[in-house]
């Protein structure tokens, strides 16, 4: 099927540099995907999509009428990355983690960073993810973000920006898994042809970090993953990764605390847990500790991991870095902890709570793009661009209101990349989500490529799952 | 070694597709009976109700005994816990709870089995006793929930906690078709080897798919050959002796008692099964073939409370406030 008609627009296209003028690295991707009848590519899609749904590959929509599974809309034309480019996302994604898991393990007990005057104190304790109860914990290894999920985009002359950082339960690397799984199967000849990075690594890479962070007197630790259940919108990836590492899936039920250990209730009785992956928010972990009201947690977990008896992944308190104010200061933190600049740079970011700032911001909410500080999947977001005058006139009540909890942004013109719409091909936003592990070994791992989300409906810069985004496959392959 | 939480749906899941599938069987023969019955045998289906022993449930949602309340109430009745809908939902219910621990075949012929059950649901005929072929759906649907699941599930302590709960719901659903159908099918002496006997006591082996194998072991159809093949035969697998032999094998391996030191569930279970293996027929029909039907049944139940304490939820260990029993 021909891309004669497929125009890139005035965006930064991932595979179309003009129009009919292929990047390099997407040379072939081309080639072959013209190659094919409309049919041909058409059943590709179909048979994708079939697939991943009969494997499960779903998620729930909080608030949606139909409330049960939906299969993430998943679109068979990849996004192409070079190994350069890649190479260099990778150096700064690990100096990023590297400066926050410093600053996460500095906030939680000397808080040298604020006596420093670098991020003001009230910023740090007035973040909805900053835990008191976690001061003074000393998990192991020093590494608090384990697991990590960055989201990167680019704008219209195809810089990288770091749009967020997610280091409470980043999910969609599943997706990345079965994407690829199912790519191959739709275009095994390109697998052969090019030098695709794999990217089926992840599981033993994710259950070695786990391991890892066992005391290191016990031989074989006892690694469960922690799900809230089944009608978690990402269960579905609890799932799998439970069962791709061969571990227990455990929901909080499952979990006791018995003679100062979290044990699993089996039928031989009872028996010891050294690690949890943990897919429940920190509120949720213990009631003992945090909300006294969640039954997806198990009462006197924390005095447990206090006590140093058992790990838990990513450590309670890492939500205080998902905070977009917080983020804000990601560039000093990697200048006073590592001494070093920021490869990848942030987003400029406006702060409501100064004075100058927020009438800045109020002036511009049609042009900004303006965030709760506190949220995620895309909610509580403003698109000044495409809002209307009075969802402008709500947030500036919500920013006068609560200036410290929203920043704003100027809108960033995503990048964009072919996408199969109604039988043609139709440019879409993208952004890109890598995974990151750190764990015992001194470099954190990097999983090639990463989740492309893209915004299915036309013109919305909106990828997440819960508002209508959908997914493609990235393939980071080694230049020709 | 698994976890609690995990056995209990797995067993419960088997529980719920076995007890669907029997009520298919038993409403399918009896469908099949009124077909050839003169007009005017009107109890044909009080026993169905009798059955279940929900006889008050009934009473109370539906009142008067007729064809259309019965085929509803067992059928499609989504607030009766016992219907074939209900048991459906709540197998797929269990296994989406599981997912991960049973393959992917078991979890696609569960899915299939419930969306065909809530088609058939939404697209009722007028008269209901039009879905006739649908009870033969159901007991198909079941039997590929098995054979799936022999055929792609590790036959380890997972799959036995499943074989367990299906022996046990067998053992007591041919328990009950006995019990119920026995002493309905003897209306007076003169009715006894009539051609309406004979089809009464065939249709009783129908309702647990026995005929054919009955007719290999045994030639003639009389009241105590029909009951002591479907409670002592040791080879046709709806026998209540099969299910509790088989169900008792299950429940060794998971409790891997030390030699000597049985779980209280083992001895329970044990002693039923013994029980079935050495008593005469003479001896039950002494005691009365019902009040030995209605005490299997209870020890069967008892049994089932004693696996939840052996290996589901320990007394000895606090329990979370949401467990769930079933």
């Amino acid at each position: 099927m021909s891309f004669k008609a497929y125009d890139p627009g005035d965006f930064y296209d991932e595979l179309f540099t003009a129009p009919g003028v292929p990047r390099s690295i997407a040379t072939l991707l081309i080639e072959r995907i013209e190659s094919l009848p409309i049919d041909s590519l058409m059943l590709r899609q179909q048979a994708a999509q079939h697939t991943l749904f009969k494997m499960g590959v779903t998620f729930n929509v909080y608030g949606d009428a139909q409330g049960a599974e939906k299969v993430f809309p998943f679109d068979v034309v990849p996004r192409v990355l070079s190994g350069q480019d890649w190479a260099w996302l990778e150096k700064g994604l690990q100096q990023r983690i590297r400066a926050l898991n410093c600053f996460l393990d500095d906030i939680y007990n000397e808080q040298k960073i604020i006596a420093d005057g670098v991020i003001p104190r009230a910023t740090v304790e007035s973040a909805s993810g900053f835990l008191p109860p976690c001061m003074g914990l000393k998990p192991p290894q020093g590494v608090w973000c384990h697991i990590t999920g960055t989201d990167l985009v680019r704008d219209r002359k195809g810089d990288w920006f770091v749009l967020e950082d997610n280091l409470r339960c980043p999910s969609g690397v599943s997706y990345v898994l079965e994407n690829r799984t199912v790519m191959k199967s739709s275009f095994p000849s390109l697998f052969e042809a090019l030098d695709i990075r794999a990217v089926d690594d992840y599981p033993s890479q994710l259950l070695s970090t786990l391991r890892g962070l066992a005391p290191d007197n016990i031989s074989k630790p006892a690694v469960v993953l922690l799900t809230p259940g089944a009608f978690n919108s990402a269960y579905f990836e609890h799932s799998f990764l439970a069962q791709q590492m061969g571990i227990t899936l455990v929901e909080g039920r499952d979990l006791v605390v018995d003679d100062g250990y979290v044990k699993m209730r089996t039928t031989q009785g009872l028996r010891q847990v050294d690690v949890i992956y943990r897919r429940i928010d920190d509120d949720f972990l213990d009631p003992q500790v945090f909300r006294a009201d969640s039954t997806l947690g198990i009462p006197g977990l924390m005095e447990v991991y206090r006590q140093g008896r058992v790990a838990i992944a990513n450590a309670p308190g890492t939500g205080i870095a998902d905070d977009k104010l917080v983020y804000a200061y990601v560039p000093q933190m990697i200048r006073y902890y590592l001494d070093e600049e920021q490869i990848i740079p942030n987003v400029p970011t406006y702060f409501c709570e100064d004075e100058k700032q927020q009438a800045h911001v109020l002036a511009n909410l049609d042009s900004l793009v303006v965030k709760a500080t506190d949220a995620s999947g895309g909610y509580g977001m403003l698109i000044g661009t495409q809002s209307s005058k009075a969802e402008q006139a709500q947030f500036a009540e919500k920013i006068k209101a609560n200036p410290r909890g929203y920043i704003a942004q100027p809108t960033l013109c995503l990048s964009r990349v072919p996408t199969l719409i109604d039988h043609s091909f139709q440019g879409r936003h993208v952004d890109l989500r890598p995974f990151i592990l750190y764990g015992r070994s001194q470099s954190p791992y990097v999983n090639p490529g990463g989740l492309t989300r893209v915004a299915l409906k036309k013109d919305s810069l909106v990828v997440n799952s819960s508002q209508g985004g959908g997914s493609k496959d990235t393939w980071v392959v080694n230049g020709p | 070694m698994m976890l609690s939480r995990v056995a209990d749906s797995i067993y419960w899941l088997n529980r719920y597709i076995e007890r669907a599938e029997n009520v298919a069987r038993f409403v399918e023969v009896n469908l099949n009976l009124l077909m050839d019955n003169p007009v005017g045998v009107a109890q044909q289906w009080e026993p169905l109700i009798a059955v279940t022993g929900d006889r008050l449930l009934f009473q109370a949602r539906y009142g008067e005994i007729t064809s259309d309340n019965v085929l509803n109430f067992l059928t499609f009745d989504c607030d009766y816990s016992n219907s074939i809908i209900s048991c459906v939902r709540s197998a797929r219910e269990n296994a989406r709870s599981v997912r991960e621990t049973i393959s992917s075949e078991m979890w696609e012929q569960i899915n299939a089995f419930y969306l065909m059950v809530e088609d058939a649901a939404k697209n009722k005929p007028e008269d209901i006793r039009d879905i006739y072929a649908f009870y033969a759906d159901v007991k198909m649907a079941s039997h590929r929930f098995v054979g799936v699941t022999n055929a792609t599930a590790s036959w380890n302590e997972s799959w036995h906690f499943g074989r367990l709960g299906r022996l046990l719901e067998r053992a007591d659903k041919t328990s009950r078709i006995l019990d119920v159908k026995y002493f309905l099918l003897l209306p007076s002496a003169k009715a006894v080897g009539s051609p309406l006997d004979n089809l009464q006591w065939i249709s009783l082996l129908k309702s647990a798919s026995a005929y054919e194998m009955y007719r290999k072991a045994e030639h003639t159809v009389t009241p105590a050959s029909v009951a002591r093949f479907l409670m002592f035969n040791p080879h046709f697998p709806r026998s209540i002796k099969f299910c509790l032999c088989r169900a008792e094998e299950s429940l060794r391996t998971i409790a891997r008692s030390p030699e000597g030191d049985p779980l209280i569930s083992e001895r329970a279970l044990g002693k039923l099964r013994a029980e079935l293996e050495y008593v005469t027929f003479d001896e039950i029909f002494q005691q009365g073939l019902h009040e030995f039907l209605d005490s299997l049944q209870f020890r069967l139940n008892q049994v089932g409370e004693y696996i939840y304490t052996d290996f589901i939820a320990p007394p000895s260990v606090p329990q979370p406030a949401f467990s769930q029993m079933q």
